[in-house]
């Protein structure tokens, strides 16, 4: 009954939140909706018991993908207005899309009916959660592929700095030693101006 | 866990790790110091090769395999990487300020690479040459303040990319169909269902693609002219040597173990792109001016009759496309060499064939040099480039496959033209500006040993580097 309840919870909200994604005046509550969805699709993923799915939605999407988008949308100077002009003019084009994929949907559906496109193999039911089963795998038998992937991520950071960070020479650096070596004698000065005479500095 | 058999792969990770912090915090200063421990890091690598990398089999589950074949492809990489970090030394060291990270890159991208020729897996087939892709793209555009260096880096990521995608989508339609990722149990579904299975065949087909972009064979060979152009010399010496074997190499893997039973299927596409590539690279490299674009073509060229031995199948074509990898990148190597050496009075690099003309007058000793590669490019008897052919068309011709050797003798006869163009520019034409003075005498030495190579003393080394491919296309089977 619960998971009734929570599955229409998720699901009237997902589909609410991306129909306001598209219907919101501005942009950025665009992207606060679309992070609401993505929200929900993970509830929903943890009522079907893929709880590794939807902590890769909360965490690629929500964390990476919506906050880029964040940025972008405030980032960019685009008139939305403008482009929302065009509404009529790209209607056309827009419901081809639609059709498009909405045939898609049915053949979907009907595929689905057909049943599996081979045998392959089937998972074994068990009652590990399936972080466990991902990780047991990923650091056992995939542990080869998994630490390239990790020489791949260096390479993408190696090359990000070689191709954009160029020394300038009008940076100050922080030298700390410096900082703590100071003592008090170095800085300051006591002094007794008499009235009238100021400080020489 | 025995780790003895990853031993080189292990070298190169802690040795690109600590380098790279070496690079980070000495900076430009540190360029001299990586790049010579990165070359002794490739050779010991190279060196631990012997012993249980070339004979301990399946490892991780059978997701590389430790064999001889994998054994002789990282041979041979380690070798052309550490080639294309001595010829970066000098010309990077003027005013560079990432000089030290270069050799870092390409240390990771030789990790890559010994992945990709042990892989058998569709899983540590993806890492590996997404590691060799990722590095490759950044060296490409290396010079960024260079424009065409930035184009060139932008179009193979962006192309790149785009062949990593297709090459995923066949492996995930592979998986789909088969329900494994590895190279056996591929290999089993192929065997059990046939080439009748549309979704076997579809993986297949797109596994193909993104492997023939990889090794840039016709149709897929668009983006390489550029990137060969647009990159900094040493790095395209590298582009035309390291990652090609490699990619001819896991092509060699995925087509005779994965594939083994779709040869019908297999054979049709590699022929074209085989015979595409021949007479592409042949006739497309005729109008060009830059030699880097026409080594561009020549390597395009190269590869097709790589794959007219992967047509040929079995030990005796697995061998000839070792053999033929093998030398081509000696001559490949040292025609760079030769260009790296082409500099007009300011140090300025010059890259126009015009400019080499008279070169006999001028520099007599260079002129032989790259006269001895392009002649051995083109497969001219005397020379060492013409074995590796001979072998791959013998090949063919034990295989039966007459038609496919017959056009691939037509296709050398055709590229051999723009090879002696060259030669009789350098020979037959009135001096233009001479080129200045030579440089390092470390790539003096690298040039006259590969012309030695090359040249009819190299048939000394027919025997013994005919059993080590023997041995190595043995152990796939």
């Amino acid at each position: 009954m619960i998971a009734i309840f929570a599955f229409y919870l998720f699901a009237t909200l997902t589909i609410a939140s991306a129909v306001l994604v598209i219907f919101a005046r501005n942009p950025v509550h665009s992207v606060l909706w679309l992070i609401l969805a993505f929200f929900n699709a993970a509830g929903l993923m943890l009522i079907l018991g893929a709880e590794f799915i939807a902590m890769l939605l909360v965490i690629v999407y929500v964390g990476a993908v919506a906050v880029l988008f964040l940025f972008i949308v405030m980032m960019l100077d685009i008139d939305f207005a403008a482009l929302r002009s065009g509404f009529t003019r790209n209607l056309p084009f827009g419901l081809v899309v639609a059709l498009v994929l909405l045939a898609e949907i049915i053949v979907a559906v009907s595929a689905w009916k057909a049943g599996p496109v081979t045998g392959g193999v089937q998972p074994a039911a068990t009652n590990q959660p399936n972080i466990e089963a991902v990780g047991e795998l990923l650091y056992t038998r995939y542990l080869f592929p998994f630490e390239i992937a990790g020489l791949i991520l260096l390479v993408a950071m190696i090359g990000a700095i070689v191709l954009t960070h160029r020394s300038r020479g009008d940076v100050r650096g922080q030298k700390v030693w410096k900082q703590v070596d100071r003592r008090p004698e170095d800085a300051i000065r006591n002094l007794q101006p008499k009235v009238g005479e100021g400080v020489k500095l | 866990m025995n780790l003895a058999p990853i031993l080189p792969e292990l070298i190169l990770t802690v040795g690109a790790i600590v380098l790279m912090m070496v690079a980070a915090f000495m900076g430009r200063r540190g360029s001299a110091l990586c790049s010579w421990a990165s070359v002794a890091l490739l050779l010991g690598a190279s060196v631990t090769l012997l012993g249980e990398p070339q004979s301990a089999g399946a490892l991780f589950g059978g997701l590389i395999q430790a064999d001889g074949f994998g054994a002789f492809g990282k041979l041979v990489i380690y070798l052309c990487a550490a080639v294309a970090i001595v010829m970066a030394h000098n010309w990077f060291e003027r005013d560079f300020e990432h000089a030290a990270e270069y050799p870092v890159l390409i240390l990771l991208s030789a990790i890559g690479m010994s992945v990709m020729v042990s892989a058998t897996s569709l899983i540590s087939l993806y890492v590996g040459l997404e590691l060799q892709s990722l590095s490759a793209y950044v060296l490409a555009a290396y010079r960024r303040t260079d424009d065409r260096s930035a184009e060139a880096g932008l179009k193979y990521f962006v192309l790149g990319g785009l062949a990593s995608g297709i090459l995923l989508y066949g492996i995930s339609l592979l998986y789909g169909f088969t329900g494994t990722t590895q190279f056996e149990g591929v290999a089993a579904a192929f065997a059990r269902e046939g080439t009748q299975s549309i979704g076997l065949l579809f993986g297949l087909v797109f596994l193909l693609a993104g492997l023939a972009f990889k090794i840039s064979a016709v149709p897929f060979h668009m983006w390489t002219p550029d990137v060969y152009e647009g990159a900094p010399t040493p790095v395209t010496a590298f582009f035309a040597s390291a990652p090609k074997v490699a990619a001819v190499l896991l092509s060699v893997r995925v087509c005779l173990d994965a594939l083994a039973p779709a040869i019908d299927a297999w054979r049709q596409i590699m022929i074209f792109a085989a015979l595409a590539s021949i007479l592409l690279g042949a006739v497309a490299a005729y109008g060009q001016t830059n030699i880097k674009r026409l080594l561009a073509y020549s390597s395009i060229n190269n590869v097709g009759f790589a794959l007219i031995g992967l047509v040929a199948g079995g030990v005796a074509g697995a061998s000839a496309v070792l053999f033929y990898m093998a030398v081509y990148v000696v001559m490949t190597l040292g025609a760079f060499l030769c260009v790296l050496r082409m500099k007009d009075e300011k140090g300025e690099s010059i890259e126009g064939i015009d400019s080499l003309s008279g070169l006999s007058q001028t520099r007599p000793g260079l002129a032989l040099a790259l006269a001895t590669f392009m002649l051995s490019l083109a497969g001219i008897p005397p020379l060492f480039g013409f074995w590796p052919k001979l072998m791959v068309f013998n090949a063919a011709v034990a295989e039966g496959l007459y038609p496919l050797a017959v056009a691939g003798i037509l296709g050398t006869v055709v590229g051999a033209f723009y090879y002696l163009k060259i030669v009789k520019v350098m020979y037959f034409d009135a001096p233009g500006r001479p080129l200045s003075k030579p440089g390092s005498a470390v790539e003096s030495g690298l040039i006259v040993i590969a012309a030695l190579i090359v040249s009819p003393l190299g048939y000394l080394l027919i025997r013994p580097l005919g059993q080590l491919t023997n041995n190595a296309a043995g152990s796939l089977f």
